[in-house]
């Protein structure tokens, strides 16, 4: 028996309009959004990252590229509108207000509901972080719209509309979605999924203020304290150069200790499988692929990994895979670019070490 | 207290399997399981109501076989079970699942009491929106609460819960009214076995079916495909790289397999190399 994806079991009763026939009062809906997460007065990068990706959108459309800024401190607010310019936004709409302090649901959902209403957006994007998560959920129910979560492609499509490429069933396989007929068509994507675009120094656009009345005392959910995570603990996996990695093929904890070594030695991040993360061996903000994180460094190492496609999805925007596994067959020669069939318990200090000397050479040298 | 689980039956994707000519999935013998996030959801909300006394009722949404999950969650210690199954739930996506589910949440608030607390997993893992929860809080009109990592206290005589919640850089501490819904992190507890007795009421307990209608749902256009917004067109296998790996291939020990290793790599990515040289210089 074969079977396709949840979203599309063989057609029940009427089947949905598969054809684009936008009603009416959606032809209004035009432009690209993308909404710009700032969290402690610092933009949050995968916010750049669809600013790149929502500009290729608004250009094939011919249409403008804004984003949304909310927040309590217009100085942070400005500074950031001045940042999307340059990583290129044509407008700018900033909603700053004493409540928007911290990010909370309620607040949020409502600022950009009624954004939305106000400028009709066609396209909205927004990080698949914690929190671009969690407003896009409430946005697209309150607004009655589809939405395509952790999105790894976006195209415009012949008609005009956006194209969401996904991975589904665990990663397996991979669908295109469309939202035909509701607007504004929503997508999350994870960070690290799409290049960093160049900024480009001195782009301007217009600002937009957008007002927002609401007391505090209205609002129901309170942030009582913000823990945030001590530097040492938290990995900076999705932006780090280099990242070596461990699979089940290390066998043992110990073994696993070799994978932190040649990181320390080349200053690379280390990371895992998801199976490492079930056995303890690492935690779960060290898991690579789809339910951990992307990551798009300039070298990765991977040894005593299969390379499951759920593990690939992960990788796919690394510059250099290497890999090291005892299988010749093993799925991740396939989308490696320089793999060696050797045992990684012994490669791995052997690396170290030539590493070092090497590093050690060139410093003495120069 | 009164806490609903929605918990969701799904394939074990681990054992899923593509066809390598016709790029569909395999589906056949493979087994299902409880969402595994919908578990942790589940254990917090018998811890709280082991805790605070009340009732936890466990949702789902899916096919008949789906009161297999419902009985499952019954032999972990639930106190009642609710399979909502029709026909035209089929293809529902998030947007159309949150109604369904939604409708069926209003039903058991006027038969069994209207729960303080809807407990939802993070995701799902086919699905893996994570939007079913926050499209439930927005339709019940719950105050919501997604990426919790602890339930630090319940006043109910208040009607507070004070939770904590991952956001990006740490961890906020968040005080809120119930009825709350809340969407549970992954590993903050581990799943309790049940009692030999809890397992063997379980088998014989009665799950309470619902469709649609039972449900008061009157317009079907809003249920199943009809009712999603979103369309899949296309489903297809990830392509394979053009080239496969380059193999490097060095008779001797690992120091040559290493020694060739690297001049690969270097000769590759020179900036990589630069990059190391930097580092190795300000750290060693
Ligand atoms: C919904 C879902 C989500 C998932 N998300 C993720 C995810 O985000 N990230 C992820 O990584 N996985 C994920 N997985 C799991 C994924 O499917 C694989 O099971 C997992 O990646 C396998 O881990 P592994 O490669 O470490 O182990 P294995 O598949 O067991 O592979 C071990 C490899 O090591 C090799 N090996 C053995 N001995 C040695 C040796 N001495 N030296 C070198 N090589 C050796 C073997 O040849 C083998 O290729 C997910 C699965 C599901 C169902
Ligand atoms: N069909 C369903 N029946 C019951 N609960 C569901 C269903 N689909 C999703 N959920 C709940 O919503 C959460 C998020 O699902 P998803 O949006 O698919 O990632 C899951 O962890 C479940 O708790």
């Amino acid at each position: 028996m074969t079977d396709k994806p949840k979203a599309a079991p063989p057609a029940a009763g009427g089947r949905a309009n598969t054809k684009k026939e936008l009603p009416e009062h959606f032809k209004a809906y035009k432009h690209v959004w993308v909404a710009v997460e700032i969290e402690h007065g610092q933009v949050h990068s995968v916010s750049f990252e669809l600013l790149g990706e929502g500009r290729k959108l608004a250009d094939k459309r011919g249409v403008e590229l804004a984003a949304v800024l909310t927040g309590d401190d217009r100085a942070t607010l400005d500074a950031a509108a001045a940042q999307a310019f340059e990583y290129g936004a044509d407008v700018a709409y900033i909603v700053c207000h004493p409540t928007l302090a911290h990010y909370r649901n309620e607040v949020a959902t409502t600022v950009m509901t009624d954004l939305v209403n106000t400028y009709k957006p066609e396209i909205l994007l927004l990080g698949a972080t914690n929190l671009g998560r969690d407003l896009a959920g409430s946005v697209a129910t309150t607004l009655k719209t589809g939405l395509t979560a952790d999105s790894t492609a976006l195209e415009i499509d012949d008609d005009g509309s956006l194209a969401a490429t996904r991975p589904t069933f665990g990663g397996s396989l991979l669908c295109t979605i469309f939202t035909l007929n509701f607007r504004p068509q929503m997508a999350t994507v994870r960070p690290r999924v799409m290049a960093m675009p160049e900024a480009e120094p001195g782009r301007t656009g217009r600002i937009i203020e957008h007002p927002l009345e609401l007391n505090e005392d209205d609002i129901v959910t309170k942030v009582l304290k913000f823990i945030a995570d001590s530097e040492s603990d938290t990995a900076q996996l999705p932006y780090a150069d280099i990242v070596v990695a461990g699979g089940l093929g290390l066998q043992s904890e110990e073994n696993f200790q070799l994978v932190k070594e040649l990181a320390a030695v080349i200053g690379a991040e280390y990371g895992g499988s998801r199976p490492l993360v079930q056995k303890g061996w690492i935690t779960a903000d060290r898991q690579i692929g789809q339910t951990g994180k992307t990551i798009r460094p300039k070298l990765y190492i991977a040894a005593g990994i299969s390379g499951a496609i759920q593990h690939r999805v992960g990788v796919e925007g690394a510059d250099l895979v290497v890999a090291i596994n005892t299988d010749p067959n093993a799925p991740i020669f396939e989308f490696a670019h320089l793999g060696i069939v050797a045992d990684a318990v012994t490669l791995l200090p052997a690396l170290t070490e030539a590493f070092s000397k090497r590093l050690r050479v060139n410093r003495l040298a120069g | 207290m009164h806490i609903v689980v929605c918990i969701k039956q799904v394939p074990d994707s681990a054992q899923i399997r593509v066809h390598p000519v016709t790029n569909t999935i395999m589906r056949q013998g493979v087994p299902t399981i409880i969402n595994p996030y919908d578990l942790f959801a589940l254990e917090e909300a018998l811890r709280l109501r082991d805790a605070m006394g009340g009732e936890v009722t466990v949702l789902t949404m899916g096919p008949p076989t789906a009161a297999d999950s419902l009985r499952k969650a019954l032999a972990f210690g639930a106190d009642r079970a609710v399979l909502l199954t029709d026909r035209y739930f089929a293809g529902s996506d998030t947007l159309a699942t949150s109604y369904a589910l939604s409708m069926a949440l209003t039903k058991i608030a006027s038969e069994f009491g209207k729960p303080e607390i809807i407990f939802t997993g993070k995701q799902t893992i086919d699905g893996d929106t994570a939007q079913v929860g926050p499209g439930i809080a927005k339709r019940l009109d719950y105050n919501q609460l997604t990426y919790i990592s602890r339930i630090v206290e319940t006043d109910v005589a208040k009607g507070e819960i004070t939770v904590e919640r991952r956001a990006e850089g740490g961890i906020q501490l968040l005080k809120t009214k119930m009825p709350a819904l809340i969407t549970m992190l992954e590993a903050t507890n581990e799943m309790r076995r049940g009692a030999i007795e809890t397992a063997l009421k379980a088998a014989r307990a009665e799950v309470v079916t619902w469709n649609a209608e039972a449900v008061g749902i009157e317009d079907l256009t809003k249920c199943g495909l009809r009712g999603s917004p979103t369309i899949v067109k296309r489903v297809f296998a990830p392509e394979a790289r053009s080239e496969k790996a380059q193999l490097v291939e060095v008779d001797g020990d690992a120091g040559a397999k290493a020694e060739a290793l690297i001049a690969e790599i270097f000769g590759r990515a020179p900036a990589v190399e630069d990059d190391m040289r930097e580092f190795a210089a300000t750290h060693h």
